[in-house]
């Protein structure tokens, strides 16, 4: 610890040792600015220049947390990528995007009115940006044109501006001369002529990961928000990165703990539907929550319907492997080779398979084959190997044509697209992407993706695009993960039973006076969503389990966490305190477009078992990681007594690891 | 007098069109954004540019500037996102452009007595994702505490807490390295 800090007491001192600011690029820049005040005197206000609807203002705190959650929930890189300031160009290009895709633009509707942009202003600014970031050959959004977004300071610049930003340089250029002309030049070529910018801007994130995720739910008031709507999430790489950290030494980032995806790692035990229900069955369970005396947790497990293999359609695979020269390492390209080996075993003879690889350009390594010819299909993964870079949009529409060609009636067609997360050649235009992939959805071809390795992994498009191809996104470091992901839950991956399951729960104001849902925070939906078939949801597959856990707490209760309003109408609660809420679910079956609705009571007489007090214990697992505010001083060796006391049979070892991992978070959170 | 006056107090008078509340602030605030400016990009000249263009922006942002929150976590907020912007804009431009990396570059015409702490601080600003730069710049550099750059940078206090231990294991790393050479 000492020698850490001696180095951090170093960095600190290199740091401070700072060179002064020179006294003429100070007057320069004070001069700079009482010009730009002179400008903007009140008699100027409400052009582009004043108030502007930026993530900088104070009362941004709000304004900009609502941003953030827009951004975690769109999971899109380049978002997270270009950081807070970037939200100029950003925020503007989102806004307008259809809600049906979105599911969150309410939350920042209100704000754009707040800036009075002179439109003339703004939309030069926009072109200016555009010219800078896109690269060559990207087609503009339409939309982008007429946003609301503010100029960036930089981008502000006046004609004229390039010469005095190189004479500045070269002003300041005696102490080091070279780097203040590559710097002019650097400066004034690209950027303000707008020459073709050789990268694009994904590149600089080179060596970092992106994590999808947004603050931890906070607690509701039942009188307030009766009503809690999200959709089901059956990814489970949260887990895996988590796991990878862990095994690595070192505490996951918090940002990368989503608690929902721990707990949905796990196979439970749940009563499977009859034959004459729909395609899954809730069960629920209440139980005292193990963090706090006061509240109860709320366990709504869906169980889908356990396939029967003998019966399945044959299955069409198109596996979309990435061959860029970041996958040439042990735990990625070899891993991946013998992951698909693993799986390939697992098919049967009707089942067709074909390879598609991408880097630098996008080929078919091998054309669509029937499963029994093994040998072909080993040979042409065998001869995969890893060099260029990553063109990651090309290979996904020649795989959507190959997947297309495979296509036959009653037959299910899926891409596996296995990758380290490395897009970062070829995507101009995200969105685009991401529309690209559900239009593909609704022609029957789904789309899963297959993580691997760390270093750059990307978290959050992984996500954005399995969600909106209705697959999932699962994270593989080993090669006991691979057979869990591929061919134990083969079936349930393959095979989708139910699309976009939405989970709506009215909470009872007699029976729940507040509530919290643990997780979901990148899946929440409006409450008018709910009944709009239009709106985009998880996909539950044959023999997949999902749950959803809430802590709730009794009305009169002492870790009530919000006080009564002295001034509000106290509201009649109506219903009996039996029953603490009603649960409805929503579901399409596969290639439907109207959805089905399952209502039913939730009642407080539901005893938890082992199963659900496992759950729970991963629950308080995942909120340890990600620094919950909600968990009073339960801690790592209560979270461990839980799930070892809950492990049941474990015939996988899945838990037991588990338990293994949080006794290995609680040394290194002890350090 | 007038450098006496809180910040906040100049801020909302320039915002409402005080020429010499806005002079005093600005007078008062140039070193401390250029000192942080210096310390995300790594270079003088970049640094100098950005912190004039700051400058030149604050009147505009003033207009939308609340005393909510103190004045300098707003101003630092204001620095790292420009940080931010700049480095953006580099990256299109040139794919080895960061200022760290311009510094690599500067670093042999630098005066021969500074070299060998300029060395070490870029060595280690390079090892770090720009990320964990703009922690340290705010938590090492401006003495602020995990709370305050959470605040600047949007994100909780847990997560600058978890930077600050990653910074820690680059360090260590690199110390390791230099104790086989």
């Amino acid at each position: 610890m000492t020698r850490d800090d001696d180095d951090l007491a170093a960095l600190k001192a290199a740091l401070k040792a700072g060179p002064a600011a020179d006294p003429a690029a100070r007057a320069a820049a004070l001069t700079r600015a009482m010009e730009a005040f002179e400008n903007s005197a009140p008699a100027t206000q409400g052009t582009a220049s004043a108030a502007r609807s930026n993530p900088d203002r104070p009362e941004g705190a709000g304004f900009w947390d609502g941003v953030r959650s827009m951004f975690d929930a769109l999971k899109l890189r380049p978002v997270l990528a270009a950081t807070t300031s970037a939200a100029a160009l950003a925020v503007g290009v989102f806004i307008l995007l259809p809600q049906a895709q979105v599911g969150l633009p309410t939350a920042i509707a209100p704000q754009t009115d707040s800036a009075p942009v002179n439109p003339a202003a703004a939309d030069e600014t926009v072109e200016a940006e555009v010219v800078a970031t896109e690269p060559p050959g990207a087609t503009v959004a339409p939309t982008s044109r007429k946003l609301v977004a503010e100029p960036s300071p930089m981008a502000q610049a006046t004609p004229g501006e390039e010469a005095a930003a190189g004479s500045r340089a070269a002003l300041a250029a005696p102490a080091d001369a070279p780097m203040a002309e590559s710097f002019a030049a650097d400066m004034a070529a690209p950027v303000i002529v707008g020459t073709p910018a050789p990268e694009p801007m994904l590149r600089q994130q080179e060596n970092t990961e992106t994590f999808a995720n947004a603050p931890a739910n906070p607690v509701k008031i039942t009188a307030e928000a009766p009503v809690s709507t999200f959709s089901i999430d059956l990814d489970t790489a949260s887990y895996a990165i988590v796991r990878s950290a862990l095994t690595g030494g070192f505490l996951p980032d918090p940002e990368a703990v989503r608690v929902e995806e721990m707990v949905n790692y796990f196979p439970f035990t749940l009563p499977p539907p009859a034959a004459d229900e729909g395609p899954f069955r809730p069960t629920i369970s209440v139980m005292p929550t193990p963090w706090n005396p006061g509240t109860r947790l709320v366990q709504i497990a869906l169980q889908g319907r356990l396939p029967v293999i003998n019966d399945r359609p044959p299955l069409n695979l198109v596996f979309l492997i990435d061959t860029s020269g970041s996958m040439d390492e042990p735990n990625k390209l070899p891993l991946l080779k013998q992951s698909l080996g693993l799986m390939l075993s697992e098919l049967r003879p009707e089942d067709q398979v074909a390879i598609v690889a991408y880097a630098g350009s996008a080929g078919e390594v091998l054309p669509p084959t029937a499963a029994a010819d093994r040998a072909a299909i080993m040979g042409a993964l065998d001869r995969l190997a890893a060099g260029g870079s990553t063109a990651g949009a090309e290979g996904l529409e020649l795989a959507y044509q190959t997947a297309a060609r495979m296509a036959g009636d009653g037959e299910v067609s899926r891409i596996l697209l296995a990758t380290d997360g490395d897009f970062n050649v070829g995507i101009y235009d995200p969105e685009g992407l991401e529309g690209y992939i559900a239009r593909k959805r609704d022609s029957g071809i789904y789309l899963s993706i297959l993580g691997f390795g760390r270093g750059n992994l990307d978290d959050a498009v992984m996500q954005s695009l399995a969600q909106s191809g209705n697959g999932t996104a699962s994270y593989i470091d080993t090669l006991q993960e691979a057979r869990k992901v591929l061919v134990d839950q083969l079936t349930g991956a393959l095979f989708p039973i139910a699309d976009d399951v939405k989970i709506q729960v009215e909470w009872n104001p007699a029976a729940v006076a507040e509530y919290r849902l643990i997780g979901y925070e990148t899946r929440a939906l409006n409450r008018e969503d709910f009944n709009n078939d239009a709106v985009d949801a998880g996909e539950i597959g044959a023999g997949h389990a999902v749950t959803a856990i809430y802590e709730v707490t009794a009305p009169g209760s002492d870790a009530l966490q919000n006080d009564p309003l002295r001034y509000g109408q106290a509201g009649a609660a109506q219903g009996a305190t039996g029953e603490l809420g009603f649960l409805r679910l929503r579901w399409k079956a596969p290639g439907e477009e109207v959805s089905t609705l399952l209502e039913t009571p939730i009642s407080a007489d539901a005893p938890a078992n082992e199963e659900a007090q496992f759950a729970a214990a991963i629950a308080g697992f995942g909120q340890l990681l990600r620094g919950s505010v909600y968990l009073n001083d339960w801690g790592w060796d209560q979270a461990i007594a839980l799930a070892e006391a809950n492990r049941g049979q474990d015939a996988f070892g899945y838990r037991i690891e588990a338990v293994n991992l949080m006794r290995l978070a609680k040394a290194l959170s002890a350090q | 007098m007038l450098m006496e006056t809180p910040d906040e107090t100049l801020a909302l008078g320039a915002a409402g069109g005080d020429r010499a509340a806005f002079a005093a602030l600005v007078t008062r605030h140039y070193d401390r954004v250029f000192g942080l400016c210096w310390r995300l990009t790594g270079s003088r000249a970049e640094a100098e540019d950005l912190a004039q263009d700051i400058c030149a922006s604050l009147p505009g942002r003033l207009q939308g500037w609340r005393p909510e929150a103190r004045f300098t976590t707003w101003l630092y907020r204001v620095v790292v996102n420009a940080a931010h912007d700049a480095r953006r804009r580099a990256a299109t431009r040139t794919r080895a452009a960061a200022g760290w990396g311009d510094w690599e570059l500067a670093r042999h015409d630098a005066m021969a007595e500074e070299r060998a702490a300029q060395d070490w601080l870029a060595q280690a600003m390079q090892r770090l994702s720009p990320e964990l730069r703009d922690t340290v710049a705010l938590v090492l550099g401006e003495d602020l505490t995990q709370a305050e750059a959470g605040a600047i940078l949007g994100l909780s206090e847990g997560t600058i807490a978890w930077r600050m231990s990653e910074v820690k294991k680059r360090l260590r790393a690199m110390a390791a390295e230099e104790a086989k050479a």
